[in-house]
């Protein structure tokens, strides 16, 4: 019996895990997605998380308005995406060296002006409370839960749809698959990767408010942690599909909250070993789709990874 | 050629000017003996809420004593870095007392930098000096755990679950001291208090911290404390939960209006101006200096509105004992796994040298080492 509510404990601890941690993974790897579905790579996209997160924070703190501050740190977000479109249309750039330097860049701009945030306290975002059907304060706890995250969920399905039913989604696609054809067909490659860049940094901005003014809720320089950094990765792992991005961000956040929940039940042995587990389980998942004689399915063509 | 000879004039003017004026300030330095720069190093940001806080407030106090000033640089990494800022502190500053704050500076760059300058005082944060280390180095450290056990005793009255809850970083000496007087603490007072711990693996990780909060609460805890570089997410989880809490480094009060009841702070002004004093005076300063209540070197943050009346009674007792040297390891004591530590009747010194290589938890913690 003990060990049954032990195991209930550790489920329902990776549950709520998944639910609160997972939000700005599925922002970060929706942007990310959209990005290299135009054949881009955008691995700026951590220092675009650390700067939403302290520019949602100032924003919320001086204007009293959390949703004010997660639209900021969305905007903050697509100018430093439509920076990195902007540079890489540029003849001879790499788009992952640009990545790389805008990540310092972000980190960098959001630790400098951030000084003088890390004191305050901003005003938070609310959470809807979906768990009143419960008596159980465990099961009522997880079921807290922020609209940002409802609103990640909506718009993966949205981007599914729309990546295959809609215009929009065909030209998208098209680019990111082959840029001959897309010229043939008449399309502005720079203009429509310059979208999707900006689109991307837009939705990276907003995952990394929710970093500060939702869980854990409070603007420090090691906010992130690398998050933004395992986004990138998860699309790879998540086959350029919104729903799988949604999939493997409920995965990663369930896997952060292993380590807590096994040592809260008293199994702490090799605790470091769960804490890796997020990362071992990426390896392994990785290992085991990938074949020596295919491409990775669904990877667009003109991605400079896959080429 | 006319405005190569303007400039040439006007550059031998402003420099003569420059060595005037150089020469003129350093005969006003020289005439105030008891003058001193004094630099330091933070490995992080100064108001993290926590370590880096604790020692900016005792720079900030380091300010006010007449003819000290205090230069400092924050963030610096564990890495030849922190060899570079100490030297231009001493090079460019003048600076003759340099406080290097994190673990991670002392070997080798501390130690490089004292060979190097030896008419330059380097004192560390944490108990590392021993006597094959160079004589112009030294090491200076509060023993926090005295006021972690008055934090425990506050906590052993505040809990109605029994079980505490304790977010740790790394299972290290000073850590493993600072949960097992913790719990010592709540022991005293409610002797069915437990002390669940969880390790996080770094000093700074904000999501796992929270996780490992959130993660105690579920698990019964209504105290939380912590041993982490910035206890920010910690205090700010266990207030939006409702549960009470302790704080660690530096005072977390205004982050948990409801909930928070004392917190072990270090007092690092103590040390640093006693420094200056030596100094000034000429006397030699001493390579290893360490203290608790005793010396005031650590402290107790003031009363929260989790803190109740009888809590607060406790431990104002509980310091008051502290301070007059009664021990925190008081028999009988058993280890995790059973064994005895200490039998009934026999105690620990607070001081006591081997609890600085604490290697173990003691029963009633729940949690692992490995």
């Amino acid at each position: 019996m003990g060990d049954d509510t032990g195991l209930m404990t550790v489920l329902l601890a990776m549950f709520a895990g998944a639910i609160r941690v997972s939000t700005p993974f599925l922002f970060v790897s929706l942007g990310e997605m959209l990005t290299e579905k135009s054949g881009r790579i955008n691995l700026g996209l951590e220092g675009t998380l650390v700067f939403g997160a302290m520019s949602g924070y100032a924003i919320s703190y001086h204007t009293g308005s959390p949703w004010f501050g997660v639209l900021v740190a969305g905007v903050a977000g697509s100018l430093f995406g439509a920076l990195h479109g902007y540079l890489c249309k540029l003849p001879k750039v790499n788009d992952i060296a640009i990545g790389i330097a805008m990540m310092l860049f972000g980190t960098g701009l959001a630790f400098f002006f951030g000084k003088a945030y890390i004191q305050p306290s901003a005003p938070r975002l609310p959470a809807l409370s979906l768990g009143g059907w419960s008596d159980h304060p465990g099961i009522r706890q997880a079921l807290e839960i922020n609209p940002l995250f409802l609103l990640g969920v909506g718009l993966a399905v949205l981007l599914w749809w729309a990546l295959k039913n809609t215009r929009y989604g065909l030209v998208l696609r098209t680019t990111g698959d082959s840029a001959p054809a897309a010229l043939a067909l008449g399309i502005n490659i720079n203009l429509v990767r310059l979208l999707a860049t900006t689109a991307g940094g837009f939705l990276a901005g907003i995952g990394g408010s929710f970093l500060s003014l939702y869980y854990p809720g409070s603007w420090t320089e090691g906010l992130s942690s690398g998050q933004g950094l395992m986004a990138v990765a998860l699309v790879i792992f998540a086959r350029w599909n919104p729903i799988y991005c949604f999939w493997a961000a409920l995965l990663f956040g369930a896997a952060g909250a292993l380590g807590p929940a096994l040592q809260s039940i008293g199994i702490s042995r090799g605790y470091h070993f769960f804490n890796a587990a997020p990362y071992i389980l990426t390896l392994l998942i990785m290992i085991v789709s990938t074949s020596p004689k295919r491409s990775l399915k669904g990877a667009p063509g003109e991605l400079s990874i896959t080429k | 050629m006319s405005k190569f000879q303007l400039n040439r004039r006007s550059l031998l003017q402003n420099s003569a000017a420059g060595i005037l004026g150089l020469s003129a300030a350093g005969i006003a330095k020289s005439a105030f003996a008891s003058d001193l720069t004094v630099g330091i190093v933070y490995v992080g940001p100064r108001d993290d809420f926590g370590w880096n806080q604790a020692h900016a407030v005792a720079a900030a106090a380091l300010k006010e004593v007449p003819g000290v000033t205090v230069v400092e640089e924050e963030s610096v990494p564990e890495t030849i870095a922190v060899q570079k800022s100490m030297e231009s502190m001493i090079n460019l500053d003048g600076a003759k007392m340099i406080f290097a704050t994190s673990f991670g500076y002392y070997k080798p760059f501390v130690l490089d930098a004292a060979a190097k300058y030896p008419d330059v005082e380097f004192r560390h944060a944490a108990p590392l000096w021993t006597d094959a280390d160079p004589k112009n180095a030294g090491s200076y450290f509060g023993y926090l755990d005295q006021a972690h056990y008055v934090d425990g005793v506050a906590a052993g009255l505040s809990t109605t679950t029994n079980k505490l809850g304790f977010v740790a970083a790394k299972p290290i000496g000073t850590v493993l001291r600072n949960i097992n007087s913790f719990l010592l603490g709540a022991r005293k007072v409610n002797p069915d208090a437990t002390v669940q711990v969880i390790f996080t693996g770094e000093w700074s990780m904000p999501v796992r911290e929270a996780e490992a909060a959130n993660a105690l609460v579920e698990a019964g805890c209504d105290v939380l404390t912590c041993h982490v570089d910035g206890p920010k997410v910690v205090i700010e989880t266990a207030e939006a939960r409702g549960i009470k809490c302790c704080g660690h480094n530096a005072s977390q009060a205004p982050l948990a209006p409801n909930g928070f009841i004392t917190g072990a702070e270090y007092k690092w002004e103590t040390i640093y101006k006693n420094f200056a004093a030596d100094l000034a005076a000429g006397t030699v300063l001493p390579n290893f200096t360490g203290g608790g209540f005793d010396v005031d070197f650590v402290r107790s943050t003031p009363y929260g509105a989790g803190a109740s009346e009888a809590a607060i009674a406790a431990a104002d007792a509980a310091r008051a004992d502290v301070t007059a040297g009664k021990p925190i390891f008081t028999g009988p004591i058993n280890k995790q796994d059973g064994t005895p530590l200490l039998a009934a009747g026999a105690n620990l010194d607070n001081y006591e040298p081997s609890l600085d290589q604490t290697d173990f938890l003691v029963e009633g913690v729940i949690g692992s080492i490995t």
